[in-house]
């Protein structure tokens, strides 16, 4: 069922949030890459990356699986059996993180609980008003973060999860900034490229810090720095986000049509 | 010819899964998690587990809840279509029903660590967790300079379950077992365990195993037990056989939110359901045929012969 709160936004403007971020995160997608997918939000984005400028990427999956195709209907989890028919690989774990290892795969999808102003992500301790709680952790996550050779993150855009420093570093962005990544060993091809959340797209500047690249259609800068946990710099060209187009929503909608993660 | 290796779940898990063993389940990943081993293991009472697996979805909640585990090797331990484990927070968080220590892994170093003890060396190198507090945290993950060319990097220790659990679409009653689909760490995960329990859909005559060499992805010389258990993967599925149960996730994750909510789940689904086939008659036949194959996609036959 489309939830009211998808509606009321397809009613005002056409798309839900979480459209504009899977049409956003397709874009970072370019066409004969290798991507490491992930689920959710990631999952939609490489179908309509693949459905529109994107036709020859090809997705890796973690539990082993290559794919030249999206999966022909929605995903709830990556092994879902959908996703197993026509793939054109099913092998091991060991062989997609090898290609990632390698430095192959161009592009990873990450989600996350906190996220902070160098792009250093947390997923296994959340700090809720002063209480710890145990989160799921990493996943492939730290290992796409610190392998992939860009590493795009999509969540939601609230100040709890926007933090100055996360208190638990799950995955690696630029660490303190600086050259920091280098300093830790990491890959000097890897690193983050783009947060894209529920009200823009944030980019890293030379000396790992994030900074506000694009609002989405409708929102203001005060309302991205209000719900940021620190001082978040402005692009001096800031942009807005393309809103998606009529072929990106049908390409999401033909296998998300209500909204179970796009909402 | 060896001798049959065929017994009830039951027997398997008595012999061969004692408390305080380390043991592996839900290699891989989302599909073919062996629930059915998973809740005779707490059937039978086992406590001081540790417990193996990359993600292991509602399984590794489950036998938390229950209180079979002391430890967590993993990378992941969740809902994966509905996000928090709550019996996992409660342990971790508040000791209830008993205090549970996990050691975080990504799922590349999990695979790595099964890889180094498949091939009998005590770690592998990798760039992976470089930065990261995973590194800071696991004992099991230490920095190293490179012998060769003076890059950092992590040594991965091996790990060497003492039993490792698959669920497998088919297998001969020796334990040679055929499996398609996700994959995830299970061939490395049944060389690294000191032992290997198969549990499959279907027994078929060692001459369909042999039919397609390259489908046997655990020789029967590693297995000590082979369980007949149609369906005991549900709510994970297992392709050709039956496709995911996500209401049933769904349904856990509400009634795993409260404690009293986790027990009553617990009775119902484990402690009052004998076996498998109890579980399944609760279960009810309409939901299990809504699972079923609606489309078979046969693959094209390997032609061995010469």
């Amino acid at each position: 069922m489309a939830t009211a709160n998808s509606e009321s936004q397809i009613a005002a403007r056409g798309y839900t949030a979480g459209e504009i971020m899977v049409a956003t995160a397709a874009r970072e997608i370019a066409d004969g890459e290798l991507v490491f997918v992930g689920m959710r939000l990631p999952m939609l984005a490489f179908l309509v990356a693949k459905r529109t400028h994107a036709p020859r990427a090809v997705g890796l999956y973690e539990n082993g699986l290559v794919r030249e195709t999206p999966a022909p209907q929605l995903l709830y989890t990556m092994a879902d059996p959908p996703n197993l028919r026509g793939a054109t690989q099913c092998g091991q774990m060991l062989e997609v993180m090898a290609f990632l290892q390698q430095g192959r795969v161009q592009l990873g999808f990450l989600g996350a609980a906190e996220v902070d102003r160098f792009g250093n992500l947390n997923s296994t301790w959340g700090d809720r008003h002063g209480e710890m709680q145990r989160l799921p952790g990493s996943g492939g996550a730290c290992d796409i973060a610190c392998l992939a050779q860009r590493t795009v993150v999509l969540l939601a855009h609230e100040r709890a999860r926007f933090r100055e420093r996360v208190g638990h570093i799950t995955s690696p962005g630029n660490g303190r900034g600086n050259g920091w990544r280098a300093t830790q060993g990491l890959p000097l091809r890897s690193g983050p490229s783009a947060l894209i959340t529920t009200l823009g797209v944030l980019r890293f500047g030379s000396d790992g810090e994030a900074f506000l690249a694009s609002v989405h259609p409708g929102v203001g800068v005060e309302d991205v720095l209000a719900n940021t946990g620190w001082t978040l710099r402005v692009a001096d060209k800031l942009e807005e986000t393309r809103p998606p187009s009529s072929d990106e929503l049908a390409a999401m909608r033909a296998l998300d049509a209500h909204h179970f993660w796009t909402k | 010819m060896t001798a049959s290796k065929l017994m009830t779940m039951h027997d398997a898990v008595a012999r061969h899964i004692p408390s305080g063993a380390m043991v592996l389940l839900g290699a891989q990943m989302e599909q073919m998690i062996p629930f059915a081993a998973g809740q005779e293991i707490i059937r039978q009472g086992r406590r001081e587990l540790t417990l193996v697996g990359p993600i292991s979805d509602i399984l590794f909640d489950q036998m938390i809840g229950a209180g079979c585990a002391s430890k967590v090797f993993a990378a992941w331990v969740g809902n994966v279509s509905a996000g928090i484990a709550y019996c996992l927070r409660r342990a971790v968080e508040q000791g209830i029903p008993r205090r549970v220590d996990v050691t975080d892994y990504s799922n590349f170093t999990m695979a790595l660590a099964l890889h180094s003890a498949a091939l009998g060396v005590p770690f592998l190198p990798t760039y992976s967790t470089l930065g990261s507090d995973l590194l800071k945290k696991n004992g099991n993950l230490r920095e190293f300079i490179s012998p060769v060319n003076e890059d950092k990097l992590v040594a991965v220790r091996a790990l060497r379950p003492d039993v490792a659990v698959l669920h497998v679409q088919r297998a001969d009653a020796h334990g040679n077992a055929h499996i398609w689909g996700s994959l995830g760490v299970a061939v490395d995960g049944a060389r690294a365990a000191r032992k290997v329990i198969i549990v499959a859909e279907e027994i078929v005559a060692p001459e369909v195993i042999a039919s397609d060499p390259n489908r046997t992805l655990v020789p029967g010389f590693l297995v000590a037990a082979v369980v007949h258990e149609p369906g005991g993967a549900h709510p994970s599925p297992v392709q050709g056989y039956y496709g995911r149960d996500h209401a049933f996730f769904a349904e856990y994750h509400e009634q795993s939110r409260k404690l009293e909510d986790f027990e009553k789940w617990l009775e119902r689904w484990v402690v009052r359901a004998a076996g498998r086939r109890e579980y399944l008659k609760e279960l009810g036949a309409g939901r299990l045929d809504s699972l079923a194959v609606r489309e078979h996609a046969l693959s094209a036959p390997a032609d061995f012969g010469y």
